[in-house]
């Protein structure tokens, strides 16, 4: 049992203790650093892949639909077949693209993407790189992805493009804050910015000490979670891509490998602030009986899942209601939510919880009679004989 | 290229300029070759002008080149979802012009084919209405599913499932087997299940009722001065169905309601075809449990099915119209003794139907466009001919 839990851990050990045997010290050292890197830049394309395929077969289900099966056994070799397919397509660049950004930005972006998984803790004594500022490493390599979408939509020169990339940024700038602002309760009660640390203070009582069982925690995760589906620019959040209303957003003007480029940094989003959110609240790694790292896995696919199920059954809303949603009502949300932390994390007992609970269901209901202006309307329908 | 860039007059006052663009006739969500020459301030629309003719085939002038029943297959051409309600306008108009009578069961018969096809369109419509409003084309296959069992229908009395051709005038080209008939019954009792999941998953959606609430308000009085009709005029309010004001055919002896809308806007039009797709089982009931026996064509036209041209109507002309899916469907005919029409003219309701398309969508958001353009339920085959 221990053995499979530590499995990678031990098998790094074990390659670079071979090493050792016959090579200098600094040689181990850069060994060590490299495998690392590779098994992040392998994880990640190999998880895009498998997440296009896993996103069709279950959005085709809820469609009524089978998905892909011809290639490979239930489809499995379709991930394979589509990157061959990508990759022989032939590359357009438009005639007055801005042809540096436009080269530039498919490969921009999916570097923040890569450098995300650095922070993620996949299993006990598996964050690639326990940094102590994980969190913050992870926000801030995350939010760069805007700078490279815009290049995108800039250099395509095509007003679609500059329409999806205006969307973006705005987008991308304003879920941002409440995304980070919902982290901030995490902290406080970890102590730490290490994911590392978050995960192991949400250690014991079989689970049920994981943060998302708190009145601030479960606030907080909803929040996290829709902002960071907003982020990655996935359904109900798609706007910067619309597909019914801006062709493709900015992403309109390639094709081929840039194209899947961009595709492969929404895949990998999508994990990464799964990974993250489930480390954060719902006790990363931990859990009894299974290994480490396929807990990490069953969380994180589990939110992955209801991403897809978010895209197979919602429309898209508008971007100004997009707007008024972070502004208006998650952001002051968060704020209360930080209030609410620090309020347990001074009492003690069945205080903590009535106070925390009172203030968030209050503030919530405020808020939602607030922003009245979304409740759906009563309609009347009259019949004529 | 012209563009100027942004340039400061003061502090804080900033000098835009709109942004012309182009959606179509290229684009996911025309509906067709379909183009909207759309002027912007940011994402609000401040013009807009329909371009259309990309799909114009020179329909009235060939029918002027044929033989009477020869244009018939080309009427199926014209709204291509509703090829039976195509072939109901053009049959009446040319019976009224030389006064055929059309036996009791064909009536029937073309009653039960119209009303099929209002379910296949109005269930496709809402389909590809919420696929406009980014819902990943999950209701538009649960849609497509009920519209395969009446495809399967007509395929069965006609031959082809959208190509129809199946009217004649004096009556239809094929009788209905009880079996058929039978199976008719079997869509009628499974429909309205289907509707109700349909409405569940739909109809309170809290982001559905968002984008679509008070979003392209068309007022009554602006929908009857622009000739507006169908459901599209219904949602508004006015109580106009062609069926009810010209109870042409045998439609009042069918016991059914006119569903009106209050506001006219996108929802109401959402919901008043639901609405109508449960008037239309009514009336599929009724029609399926009363239909006599008898012949399927009028005696005197029988011989000119084998020899279309030698029917020759009368000197004159006829105008004669139906409620088609989308709103009044007419057909004008105008002979001088020959087998060829002198003057044929449609009606579309599509066509007409679009005209005030700039006066909802100014002042709306891009996104709204979309959707109220599929709200309007425009098919291209019609709109140019």
């Amino acid at each position: 049992m221990e053995t499979l839990d530590q499995i990678f851990v031990l098998s790094k050990k074990g390659i670079l203790d071979f090493l050792g045997t016959f090579l200098p010290e600094w040689v181990v050292t850069l060994a060590c650093v490299a495998i690392t890197i590779k098994a992040i830049a392998v994880l990640g394309p190999v998880t895009m892949m498998y997440l296009t395929l896993m996103e069709r077969k279950v959005i085709g289900r809820m469609q009524n639909r089978i998905g892909p099966n011809r290639v490979g056994k239930w489809g499995l070799l379709q991930p394979l077949a589509d990157g061959v397919k990508m990759l022989t397509k032939e590359d357009i660049v438009p005639h007055g693209a801005d042809a540096v950004s436009h080269f530039l930005a498919p490969i921009l972006i999916v570097i923040p993407s890569l450098l995300a998984f650095a922070v993620i803790p996949f299993g006990r004594g598996m964050t690639p790189v326990d940094l102590n500022v994980g969190v913050l490493f992870f926000i801030a390599v995350s939010s760069t992805t805007t700078i490279a979408i815009f290049m995108a939509s800039w250099g395509s020169r095509n007003k679609f493009s500059v329409l999806g990339g205006m969307r973006s940024a705005a987008q991308m700038i304003s879920y941002e804050v409440p995304m980070v602002l919902s982290v901030v309760p995490v902290i406080l009660i970890a102590g730490s910015l290490s994911t590392n640390d978050i995960v192991l203070a949400q250690a014991g009582w079989g689970g049920l000490k994981w943060f998302v069982f708190t009145p601030w925690g479960f606030f907080a995760f909803i929040i996290f979670f829709l902002c960071g589906v907003a982020e990655c620019n996935r359904s109900p959040f798609d706007l910067p891509e619309g597909e019914s209303e801006i062709v493709a957003g900015f992403h309109t003007e390639y094709s081929g490998m840039k194209f899947a480029l961009f595709y492969m940094a929404e895949f990998m989003n999508s994990f990464t602030v799964s990974g993250l959110a489930a480390t954060l609240f719902l006790g990363g790694w931990q859990g009894p009986f299974l290994p480490s790292w396929l807990w990490f896995f069953l969380k994180t696919y589990a939110l992955i899942f209801v991403m897809i199920w978010f895209r197979g059954t919602l429309p898209r809303i508008r971007v100004d209601q997009l707007m008024g949603l972070a502004w208006k009502f998650l952001m002051p949300l968060t704020l209360v939510n930080i209030l609410a932390a620090g309020l347990w994390y001074f009492t003690e007992g069945a205080a903590r919880w009535l106070i925390t609970a009172s203030i968030l269901a209050g503030s919530f209901w405020l808020l939602t009679k607030l922003n009245r202006g979304y409740t759906p309307e009563k309609r009347v329908y009259l019949f004529a004989e | 290229m012209t563009e100027k860039t942004f340039s400061l007059h003061g502090a804080g006052d900033m000098d835009t300029q709109t942004l012309e663009i182009n959606i179509g006739p290229q684009h996911p969500s025309t509906h067709g070759v379909f183009r909207m020459n759309v002027v912007l301030d940011g994402e609000t629309i401040v013009s807009l002008k329909p371009v259309m003719g990309y799909l114009h085939r020179n329909h009235e002038q060939i029918a002027e080149n044929m033989s009477y029943t020869g244009s018939m297959p080309y009427t199926d051409r014209l709204d291509y979802f509703n090829s039976m309600s195509n072939n109901f306008g053009y049959a009446m108009a040319v019976e009224k012009l030389a006064n055929i009578e059309v036996p009791e069961r064909a009536h029937y018969i073309r009653i039960i084919m119209a009303e099929l096809t209002r379910l296949v369109n109005h269930v496709s419509v809402i389909g590809f209405l919420l696929n406009d409003l980014g819902a990943f084309f999950t209701p538009v296959l649960y849609a497509f599913r009920e519209r395969e069992k009446i495809l399967d229908i007509f395929e069965e009395v006609a031959g082809a499932r959208m190509m129809c051709n199946y009217l004649r005038f004096g009556g239809v080209k094929y009788d209905l087997s009880p079996e058929v008939l039978a199976r008719i019954a079997g869509i009628l009792k499974k429909f309205p299940k289907f509707l109700e999941e349909f409405e569940t998953l739909l109809t309170k959606n809290e982001i559905l009722c968002m984008r679509c609430q008070n979003v392209g308000v068309l007022p009554a009085e602006l929908a009857v001065s622009a000739s507006v009709t169908g459901p599209m005029l219904r949602a508004s309010g006015v109580n106009y169905d062609i069926r009810k004001a010209d109870n042409y055919s045998l439609y009042e002896r069918f016991k059914f309601r006119v569903p009106l809308g209050q506001k006219g806007d996108v929802y109401d039009r959402y919901y008043v075809r639901i609405l109508e797709m449960r008037e239309s089982l009514k009336i599929l009931e009724q029609a399926v449990k009363e239909i006599p026996a008898g012949d399927i064509m009028s005696k005197k036209m029988v011989p000119f099915l084998k020899s279309p041209r030698n029917f020759k109507p009368p000197v004159g002309e006829a105008y004669a119209r139906v409620e088609a899916p989308k709103g009044e469907l007419g057909y004008y005919v105008v002979s001088d003794g020959t087998a060829q029409p002198w003057r044929y003219h449609v009606r579309a309701p599509s066509f007409i139907n679009l005209t005030i398309l700039e006066d909802l969508c100014i002042g709306q958001k891009v996104a709204d466009a979309i959707i109220i353009l599929g709200s309007v339920d425009i098919v291209l085959g019609e709109l140019d001919r």
